[in-house]
């Protein structure tokens, strides 16, 4: 061959395996928590759920704006009696371990989500009764009623999909190695240290992807977590702490991005969950509990405890969320019609605890709260818990008053049901109005916007003016993130996805 | 918490050492300067609602992460409390835990200790196994565990570091009391025929003061940093009551932007156990024989 | 002698007995139904129902108890419920995690601690041992966790000297692994590094006025050989069954600094499982570590006893 030619084969040779060195790219994100177990029938945490958005694709995703995508269903049909929804998958798309995705995956991995012992997506899944493959591509999934929330349950952990056959061969001890769709595969974990994943080369959108590895470090710590950020050993990291903004903003090197949570924090009330309800002032007396929430000034609970990194609210959903109830807006502070209220209630100073877990930001707003509700006359003992303790104390109605935060689902259903229907197992306040539960109901089995809108607002009506819950602000997710970082985007649900992101 | 001051009781005596005189009395002078800090720091607990001028639980919502300044002396911290009030107040929190803790350790220890030295035989036995066995848990663990299991409070606090620090006083105990039982004054007040809780309290609790003293000093010390530590992981005096560790357990997350709220509560403490430190340690010089000329 | 190890060797199975009783029972203590909190965000009843019945819950104590030590004593420790990790692979992996950091930190409180000692023995009222003790109270007083984060601010963020927190294995990057671990190493072994050296100071004191020591001198041989040789070798004797004791009181007393510089290594790992109520890692790191800690003490007592020719016969 002639050397022209030779030479030219070499400087391309040359020129790829510099490339390919310059693409060695590895992403390290900055996790607040470590998660649980890796395998998404079982798991249970959020945070577990950001390594999931790079390691397990789902039916469906959410955008930034809350709206459902398919991501391996192409497109989806709902029956007209709407009790059964039809969808098409992707074609082409491999599991990490080889294997195919088709329809027969998609009822295993469904059924597996049902069925296994210890399962956390039964209620998730309760509606479905059935999955037919009606071809290797298309899948009905059968409802034993109209159920609106499922799209957003199944661009959830319930919508994850498992390669059949290695879950098939780990068991129950599948979240040790999970084996899934998406487009980094499970390559090590050291319990507390790290959560490393390699590139999956045959990944369906591989075009989007820019990083060989990712590697999550948990570290519960805020202030080491920025620290690391700093020291340039982490790219990226969630959950800042609202108080460094300041420092990180000064440094050129380093980038902020926010957006407003889908969860929320708020004030559960015992107002039936036990005997306690009787005695608890708040739980006594509706008025009572109108004179409690006059009494806070949302903003300044936001201002002082969150450092105005947050979203005033007073629902189960934030203000520009599609579904807040326009009806009934936030109440402002009104110290003297809470004191009329509570004279009229013949309970002028009212004493109750506040159940606070030990963590930083409850206590601060706990603080805020007891220091705001005495000008209303409110004597409000603040009664601190570990988080395990307070949980089960709660469970079994032992307090007055909780500082809970929930952190969100896609559809406002998954904030509202388990919270306010009768006897569900997030109903800490043992909440029960046969009326509210009837209404939620109706949500759940109607599609159409307009006409769920209408229900909400209904559902507002009650829930705002019986108060089993008080609403206080919805958080911002806060991220840090290196300036060589690009491409990253910001969703309501917290959750990192690496699509479209690089480093440079 | 380390049992390994108690093992120099354990070491062979050699000739005995005369000090210099000046090195006894800068020692006692250094011991004597701990003992000042103790009785200002009990003072300042003490008084503190004169000494304190603001409110340590009033917030000032202007004032959030204030720098110090002439109304402010420490700072204010991050709902707009004044540092200053919150450190003297603070005082009382953590010298509360500091000596209950070790007054429920020598009450619960002592007496274990005394009972395994002088019966012996099967109950020596036992006690020094299941000593053995609370001693070889971590400290730190067992007080977060009884800790979360009373709940998370600065009483609950005290009794968890107490019931950790037993052990280490019915070890200490043990060996005194098993050193004192040979003396030539115990056979004889046995031979006169004094029961034996006579020869305990009266004969062998007065010759085994000296070292639990020593011991008590040092352990308050370790009480205090240790109510630091529980506070520090949440556990402890809960807010807003006031207390060093729970101060520096929020103050961690401002370091950069208010570090008064980390320093003042920290020096506080550091101070305090050093002053513990240093009378544990002219305490245990007064004692010992080897310091004597 | 003989008898003094065999006794000693004996006393252990009673002694770690007593540690599985007490850590068993410090767990039922703790307030609240693990099942819920294990039970993660949805707290779905039948995870609950679940649960309960994987972990025994519904059985008496006594039963959960024979439950546990029979898996012990089939090398089977239970496994996480979090992460459905077996406690003992956990613990395998985090053994050489905590051990490297106590062998780091026993080493900084050596080099710090014991020419310190002997420094300020040998200059006894003089300079250096007023900052020698000065050193030994600062190392005794000051909280470990604050240290901690007063260290990541100097040295990681203000001069980016140091990584703030992580670990790196050593036989990935042997520089960064060091880079991680000397802040943390430092933090707890300068507290140790006090008492060894007040250990030290004292036990060279003694040693420093016997009489072989002055026979030594009194042959003319040199100060540095007669303090190396001669005092240093006996009067280390007391200080090396101190530092193996004090060894065994790191593996465990690391808590707060694990949690502070995101170590992942045993206190780390017992502190989260308390909080998260997660049973069987938290006997398991707790039976392991108390094990090693009485075997430790034994091995400490048996040094003693051959270093020391007085107790020989």
């Amino acid at each position: 061959m002639p050397i022209r030619r030779i030479s030219q084969i070499l400087v391309v040779l040359f020129i790829s395996l510099f490339s390919s060195i310059a693409s060695a790219q590895t992403l390290r994100i900055g996790l607040a928590e470590d998660p649980d177990v890796l395998d998404p029938t079982l798991a249970r945490t959020f945070v577990g759920r950001i390594v999931f958005a790079s390691l397990c694709d789902k039916l469906f995703d959410i955008d930034e704006h809350l709206n459902i995508i398919g991501q391996l269903a192409t497109s989806w049909q709902w029956a007209p009696d709407n009790k059964s929804l039809t969808i098409k998958l992707r074609k082409g798309v491999l599991f990490q371990d080889g294997e195919k995705f088709d329809a027969a995956a998609v009822k295993f991995n469904i059924e597996r989500h049902k069925t296994m012992p210890g399962s956390n997506r039964r209620g998730e899944l309760a509606p479905v009764t059935s999955v037919d493959v009606m071809d290797p591509y298309t899948v009905r999934i059968n409802l034993s009623e109209p159920f609106a929330p499922l799209l957003a349950a199944l661009a959830d952990r319930a919508g994850m999909m498992v390669s059949p056959k290695a879950a098939l061969k780990e068991g129950d001890k599948f979240g040790n190695h999970p084996v899934c769709s998406g487009p980094f595969k499970f390559s090590e974990r050291v319990a507390q240290d790290r959560i490393v994943l390699d590139r999956f080369p045959d990944y369906w959108n591989k075009a989007a992807i820019h990083f060989d590895k990712i590697i999550f470090m948990p570290i519960p710590d805020a202030a080491v977590r920025l620290a690391n950020l700093r020291a340039g050993q982490l790219d990226l990291i969630e959950r800042v702490a609202a108080s460094d903004l300041p420092t990180i903003a000064s440094d050129a090197r380093f980038k902020i991005a926010r957006t407003t949570e889908i969860g929320y924090q708020g004030i559960t009330i015992n107002v039936g969950k036990s005997a306690q309800a009787k005695s608890n002032p708040l739980g006594r007396d509706p008025r009572v509990r109108e004179a409690f929430e006059l009494s806070l000034d949302r903003q300044g609970i936001v201002q002082v405890a969150m450092d105005g990194e947050a979203q005033v609210g007073n629902q189960w959903v934030s203000p520009n969320n599609p579904f807040y109830a326009k009806n009934v807006p936030i109440p402002q502070r009104n110290v003297e019609k809470a004191k009329a209220l509570l004279k009229a209630a013949g309970d002028e100073h009212p004493m109750f605890t506040l159940l606070t877990p030990t963590t930083s930001d409850a206590q601060k707003i706990a603080q805020v709260v007891q220091a705001m509700a005495k000008d209303a006359g409110f004597d409000v003992k603040i009664l601190a818990a570990e988080f395990a303790t307070s949980l089960n104390m709660a469970d079994t109605g032992q307090f007055d008053a909780y500082v809970l935060a929930w952190s969100g689902r896609a559809d406002p259903d998954g904030n509202l049901y388990s919270f306010d229907v009768c006897k569900q197992p997030l109903n800490y306040a043992g909440y029960c109005n046969p009326e509210v539960d009837a209404l939620i109901n109706e949500s759940r089995a109607t599609r159409d916007p307009t006409q769920r809108q209408k229900v909400f607002n209904a559902v507002a009506q009650h829930v705002l003016s019986d108060r089993p819950i008080i609403y206080l602000f919805h958080r911002h997710w806060l991220w840090a993130y290196s300036s060589k970082l690009s491409g990253f985007r910001t969703f309501p649900d917290g959750l990192i996805r690496v699509q479209g992101m690089s480093l440079h | 918490m380390t049992s390994v001051d108690t093992l120099e009781s354990s070491f062979p005596v050699a000739a005995p050492v005369g000090q210099p005189w000046y090195r006894r009395i800068l020692r006692q002078k250094l011991a004597f300067i701990g003992l000042l800090v103790v009785i200002l720091f009990l003072t300042v607990a003490l008084f503190a609602p004169w000494i304190a001028a603001l409110d340590p639980n009033a917030t000032h919502w202007d004032a959030i992460r204030h720098a110090p300044d002439r109304m402010y002396w420490f700072g204010a911290d991050e709902l707009g409390r004044d540092v200053y009030a919150r450190v003297i107040w603070g005082a009382r929190a953590s010298l509360l835990a500091g000596i209950t803790s070790v007054s429920i350790a020598l009450l619960f220890g002592v007496p274990i200790g005394m009972a395994a030295g002088l019966v012996g035989g099967w109950v020596d036995l036992l006690i020094a196994r299941i000593t053995d066995a609370f001693l070889a848990c971590p400290f730190l663990i067992l007080a977060i565990a009884l800790a979360a299991f009373l709940g998370p409070s600065l009483t609950n606090a005290m009794i968890a570091i107490g019931i950790s620090a037993t052990p280490i006083f019915v070890r200490l105990t043990r060996a005194q009391v098993l050193q004192v039982k040979v003396e030539d004054y115990i056979e004889a007040a046995r031979s006169v025929g004094n029961s034996p809780w006579r020869i305990a309290w009266r004969h062998v609790l007065p010759n085994i003061v000296a070292p639990l003293l020593v011991q008590s000093s040092l352990a308050i010390a370790s009480a205090v940093i240790a109510e630091a530590s529980l506070s520090f992981l949440g556990l402890g005096q809960q807010p807003p009551a006031p207390s060093w560790g729970s101060m520096l357990n929020t103050a961690k997350d401002y370091l950069d932007q208010a570090p008064w709220m980390a320093i003042f509560p920290g020096m506080s403490i550091f101070f305090l156990v050093l002053a513990f430190n240093l009378v544990g340690d002219g305490l245990r010089d007064l004692f010992d024989p080897r310091s004597r000329s | 002698m003989q008898r003094e190890l065999l006794r000693r060797l004996a006393s252990i199975i009673p002694t770690l007995f007593c540690v599985s009783i007490l850590i068993f029972g410090l767990q039922q203590l703790l307030p609240g139904d693990p099942a819920v909190m294990l039970a993660g965000e949805d707290r779905d009843p039948s995870v609950i129902a679940y649960l309960h019945q994987k972990l025994h819950l519904d059985q008496p104590v006594a039963v959960r108890y024979l439950y546990w030590i029979a898996g012990v004593a089939h090398g089977d420790l239970g496994e996480s419920v979090r992460t459905q990790e077996p406690v003992l692979q956990l613990i395998l992996q985090k053994l050489p995690v905590t051990i490297e950091l106590a062998f780091l930190a026993m080493a900084i409180a050596i080099a710090i601690g014991i020419p310190a000692g002997v420094l300020a023995a040998l200059s006894k009222d003089g300079p250096w041992d007023l900052f020698a003790n000065a050193l030994a109270l600062w190392g005794l007083s000051t909280p470990n966790f604050w240290l901690g984060i007063m260290m990541i601010l100097l040295f990681s963020v203000h001069l980016g000297w140091l990584p703030a927190s992580g670990y790196v294995s050593p036989l990935e990057d042997l520089r960064a692994n060091l880079a991680a671990m000397i802040m943390p190493a430092f933090v707890l072994g300068n507290a140790i590094a006090a008492v060894l050296m007040r250990h030290t100071r004292s036990a060279m004191l003694q040693v420093l006025n016997a009489d072989y020591v002055r026979t030594a001198r009194a042959k003319g041989l040199p100060p540095w050989t007669v303090i190396v040789h001669h005092a240093l070798r006996n009067a280390l004797t007391p200080v090396i069954t101190l530092g193996a004791l004090e060894f065994g009181t790191l593996l465990s007393g690391s808590v707060l600094t694990e949690q502070v510089f995101s170590i992942p290594g045993f206190g780390k790992l017992v502190v989260d499982a308390v909080f998260n109520r997660d049973y069987a890692v938290i006997q398991g790191v707790v039976l392991f570590t108390a094990s090693a800690y009485v075997l430790l003490n034994l091995l400490a007592d048996i040094a003693y006893l051959l270093l020391n020719p007085r107790l020989r016969s």
